[in-house]
């Protein structure tokens, strides 16, 4: 399986989930610049966390322009894989191939710690391997990771199994202290309807080895591996 | 006639600019002709106290500086110490407290630029920041304003470089009401032979100007760090800097691959003092002289005279030094990173600090007299009238507290005490994800990806201890940093300073700041830790009260195999839990009697080196023979407090009995600052094991208790003196700074 | 040549923590007849056109492709001439 982690100016967890899909998971891995028009070759393409074009204006809205969102659009139309994480999830919701927002931490401060995240949807090629309700212990680090999406657009999130994380408690409610930054009924993480689009402020590359405070974020790292060797067998 | 003969200046105009009688005699000398403003300007600010050491050089000398692991020690853009197998680490500490007392957010974040382009100009990738904060009580609006802004400063731009920031401290005290301090340290690694130097070598290299455009930011802002802050200052805004963090982001990437690819010659960053600085400091390493062409520097605003190019301050700038047959690469390079790169000037080998403007000369300054000329000050030094009197305590007056418990919940929730989670929660520090052991512990570890090794980094300095009494506070600043260092089981290897003092030219301060540096070099012999550089920070004072003198220390140690460090929390219910060190009757310039008497006097803690070496090498040996659950030094608040901290990561108790063999006071045993202590547990199976290990080193080790389920007991003899739920202490702990900063 | 001014808040109905936060502030002042803060962003744009229809299109497709995110963010701007 070849992974593809795309690097913005400003990119900085880039090396993070280079490191994850290609040392923790053994996967040929490239980084791909900014400007590359062509994906095609990558059965899983990863926006990563960081602060692409310094965040200016709003995370994610001018590098959504980047010659390498077209072919991300083109890329998740074809069915590949995408994952994006923290301001790779601002990109793809910038860019449409997600639906909502992001709005600035309802706290105004920027967050760095480990939360629970309740697996509301294990149906997904990146959630499969894991159980619907399940508990992960995953950090955030972001000052734009309030989520915001309107009454109609929620119900249809809703209806298509959509939400994929939720921000919980030690026991899995998703209460309003569990919340680490005002998003909309605790959403942290969303699929598109399609389901091969994945986007999370969590970071859970940050999660694989016990050494650095975890490993609850292999599960979406060895799902996105396994689905692909399903389809592939 | 050319230009730099024009405008000539007068004494008068030297004084303005700061630079004294004497120092003008000596331009005039170095120079042989009389100055215009763009070379008087030169001088000034090379000449300030932040640039040329001037008062400070001589009393540093006393630093040892030298060891097998340096590689290079002060006077680069940053100190370098070998770590084995052709890797290095790279790191420096430095001030930028009078910016951030005027503009907090933009001063600390400016100041973490200024720090990461130190570290890599010479050619290292950061890897981690930590950073040393001092503010006024937080009972204060203008405090709280301060404290947050500082904070966020550090969080917009450090997390948005992609460096964790991984570790610090942060103490208040009412000493630093009208000058804050930020500190901040920058640690990077690199491969040996990649090592880039500041050196405009070659005759005929190209030197290009890389990164942001130049603005009039900051003019004379070396010379403003070097001046006392008055009321006025806060009107002297329009000098305050805005950081660009994505621009710096994208400045080391471009150099880091330059460096990669081996296609540049010299490298420097543009700080105080700009263009001159870079310029001159680079001839003068070299040996060389530089040629600018101001008119080819790209600016942001329009109509900046020669003077002012010459002396921005503008941030997120590098000079390179580059073979005129490889600046197309250079370019090719800076444009994909989406820099701007100009071609600026030349290496010549006049000497000289050559400046065009277009094809007129207006200035020509040797590079030598500019980097190294200044003249050198031994001022003189004088004990300060108060500091007997200050040192002075009578224990027998002092009442013992009837409540202990009320005590350590009202010290547990001191903010200098209190947990620092929300601050350390606001900057990213986990992204590169080699952060093994997380803020909030004494000292940061961080792995080297690739092999066993880790490193472990902290920064201290308790400023009571130095005002008090400053040799042997200098002292402790380094022993207790060293032994952060070391209770994570790391070798503590060197250090780097920023010494944040008063105004030198009055004699009790410089007492402080001699005294201070004398007692440092002594643990730093001591403890076998060089100094690599660092930063001198002088005039900390508002309207003529200084600051407590706080000369902070950061140290960098080695794990040879990360997988054995030794966290602060306790592990496991039954695990023994040992006192390493003795307590003595020492509650001078402690915590409690600040916070429970109100009263900052005393002599501060002993310390004896002999036996702080020997408790550190106990540690790293203990923890290379996988002996100690955990451990934790003993400082603020003492063998409780200590307690406490090891108690509350995983909500553990402590269920313990003293023996007080020298009948020393309750409050003393309990909360008193004695040096060389730390707490530490061990399986029960290990204990034995441990016990020859302390024989061995001569370290005495005393069982005083066993980790329990969630309540720390303290028994002195049979009399309960401490019986409180672990969840109330840490609720009083972590609740502290929140609650204040809620106002 | 036109200079458009343009100001971006965000939707009426969608909290905004920053305008919170700020009227907090007021009203620990003692300004506590400020009843609603909505914070935004102010621009300015030089435009090189002719006529003022062609600068409000050029703004209302710069907002709406750029500037804006319609998702949770309004618009509204000014022009005048510029020299």
């Amino acid at each position: 399986m070849r992974f593809g982690v795309v690097v913005f100016p400003g990119s900085n967890c880039d090396i993070d989930c280079y490191h994850a899909a290609k040392a923790i998971l053994g996967q040929p891995t490239d980084y791909v610049w900014h400007e590359t028009s062509d994906l095609s070759s990558y059965d899983c393409i990863v926006l990563p966390g960081g602060f692409s074009y310094g965040d200016y204006l709003r995370p994610g809205a001018i590098a959504r322009f980047a010659p390498a969102m077209q072919a991300v659009a083109e890329a998740a139309g074809r069915g590949q894989l995408v994952l994006g994480i923290c301001n790779g999830f601002q990109i793809l919701l910038e860019a449409g191939l997600l639906p909502g927002a992001m709005r600035r931490n309802d706290h105004l401060q920027f967050r760095c710690e480990t939360r629970h995240l309740r697996l509301e949807n294990n149906t997904t090629p990146f959630t499969h391997l894991g159980e619907r309700g399940q508990i992960l212990r995953l950090p955030i680090a972001h000052a734009d990771g309030n989520y915001y999406i309107d009454e109609l657009g929620l119900a249809e999130l809703k209806r298509n199994n959509q939400i994929v994380l939720r921000y919980c408690d030690a026991e899995g409610q998703p209460t309003a202290s569990a919340n680490p930054n005002g998003a909309l009924e605790n959403i942290a993480g969303i699929v598109n309807r399609r389901g091969n689009v994945f986007g999370l402020m969590p970071h859970p590359e940050r999660a694989l080895e016990k050494i650095t405070g975890g490993t609850d974020g292999q599960l979406v790292w060895t799902s996105i591996l396994k689905w692909w060797e399903g389809n592939h067998a | 006639m050319l230009k730099h003969y024009l405008e000539p200046q007068d004494r008068h105009s030297a004084q303005q600019m700061g630079l004294k009688e004497l120092e003008w005699e000596l331009v005039l000398e170095k120079l042989g002709r009389t100055p215009n403003l763009t070379e008087l300007g030169m001088f000034a600010v090379m000449w300030s106290e932040h640039c040329s050491y001037k008062h400070s050089k001589l009393a540093l000398r006393q630093f040892p500086t030298t060891g097998p692991r340096v590689l290079v020690g002060p006077g680069e853009n940053a100190g370098v110490i070998d770590i084995g197998d052709g890797q290095a680490v790279v790191f420096k500490i430095e001030s930028h407290n009078h910016p951030s007392a005027i503009e907090p957010y933009q001063g600390a974040a400016t100041g973490v630029g200024g720090i990461v382009r130190d570290v890599f100009a010479m050619g290292a990738r950061p890897i981690a920041l930590l950073n040393s904060l001092r503010f006024g009580e937080l009972d204060s609006a203008h405090q709280r304003h301060l404290f947050s802004g500082v904070v966020s400063g550090i969080s917009g731009y450090g997390n948005c470089l992609g460096i964790p920031t991984v570790g610090g401290e942060v103490y208040f005290n009412q000493s630093y009401t009208g000058n804050c301090l930020v500190n901040a340290m920058c640690v990077g690694t690199i491969s040996q032979d990649k090592l880039a130097r500041g050196k405009a070598a070659g005759l005929g290299n190209r030197v290009l100007l890389i990164g942001a455009l130049t603005g009039r930011d900051g003019i004379h802002g070396a010379t403003f760090a070097s001046e006392e802050l008055s009321e006025s200052s806060s009107t002297k805004r329009p000098m305050v800097q805005v950081g660009d963090p994505f621009m710096e982001k994208l400045l080391i990437e471009a150099c880091l691959e330059l460096v990669d690819r081996r296609v540049i010659v010299g490298m420097q960053d543009l700080g105080a003092a700009g263009l001159t600085s870079a310029s001159s400091e680079m001839a003068a390493r070299a040996g060389t002289g530089v040629e600018i062409d101001v008119a080819r520097v790209p600016r942001r605003e329009q109509n900046m005279s020669p003077y002012e190019v010459m002396l921005s301050e503008s941030q997120e700038r590098m000079l390179l030094v580059v073979e005129p047959e490889r600046v197309r690469e250079v370019l090719e390079i800076c444009t994909r990173w989406g820099l701007a790169a100009t071609d600026i000037g030349l290496v010549t080998d006049t000497g000289a600090v050559r400046v065009f403007d277009g094809d007129e000369i207006v200035a020509e300054v040797p590079a030598q007299a500019l980097a190294s000329a200044a003249p050198v000050y031994n001022p003189t030094l004088q004990v300060p009238w108060w500091q007997s009197e200050a040192q002075h305590l009578d224990l027998d007056a002092l009442p013992l507290p009837q409540d202990l418990n009320q005590v350590l919940l009202v010290l547990l929730s001191s903010p200098t005490i209190a947990s620092k989670e929300w601050v350390y929660r606001q900057y990213d520090h986990q992204v590169r994800g080699d952060t093994v052991v997380l803020p909030g512990s004494d000292a940061a570890v961080l792995r080297i990806k690739g092999t066993s090794k880790g490193l472990a980094i902290s920064v201290d300095c308790n400023s009571r201890y130095v005002y008090l009494d400053p040799f042997r506070g200098g002292a402790i600043a380094v022993a207790e940093a060293a032994r952060n260092v070391a209770v994570s089981g790391a070798e503590p290897l060197a250090v780097t300073n920023c010494l944040n003092f008063g105004n030198p030219e009055k004699p009790e301060i410089f007492y402080q700041f001699h005294q201070a540096i004398a007692g440092m070099a002594e643990a730093c012999r001591a403890l076998e830790t060089p100094v690599t550089g660092g930063n001198v920070s002088l005039y900390n004072e508002t309207n003529g009260k200084a600051i407590y003198p706080t000369p902070t220390v950061g140290m960098v140690g080695l794990l040879r195999d990360v997988n054995k460090r030794v966290t602060l929390s306790f592990k496991q219910i039954g695990d023994v839990i040992l006192q390493l060190g003795t307590t003595m009757e020492e509650l001078g310039g402690s915590e409690y009697l600040k916070v429970i008497h109100q009263r900052e006097c005393g002599m501060p803690p002993g310390l004896d080196l002999k036996r702080e070496r020997a408790l550190q090498q106990l540690l790293v040996a203990a923890a290379q023979a996988q002996l100690l659950s955990s451990a934790h030094d003993c400082s603020e608040g003492g063998l409780a407090v200590a307690l406490c901290e090891s108690a509350f990561p995983l909500g553990f108790g402590a269920d313990v009995t003293l023996e007080n063999v020298n009948q020393i006071r309750l409050d003393a045993l309990l909360f008193g600052e004695s040096q060389s202590r730390v707490v530490a547990t061990t399986a029960p199976s290990s204990f034995a094991a441990l016990q020859d290990l302390c024989e061995q080193h001569n370290v005495p080790c005393r069982e005083i208790g066993r980790v329990s389920r969630d309540t720390v007991v303290v028994r002195v003899g049979s009399t309960t003196v401490i019986d409180l739920p672990t969840q109330d202490l840490a609720r009083a702990w972590k609740g502290a700074i929140p609650c204040l900063m809620s106002q | 040549m036109y200079k458009a001014k343009i100001w971006v808040t965000l939707r009426q109905g969608i909290l905004d923590p920053a305008g919170q936060a700020v009227q907090k502030g007021l009203h620990s002042q003692g300004f506590v007849g400020v009843r609603d803060v909505r914070m935004g962003k102010f621009m300015e744009l030089v435009l090189d056109v002719t006529s003022e229809r062609e600068a409000a299109g050029l703004v209302r497709e710069t907002c709406e492709r750029l500037l804006v995110n319609p998702v949770m963010e309004d618009y509204t701007f000014t022009l005048e001439a510029h020299v």
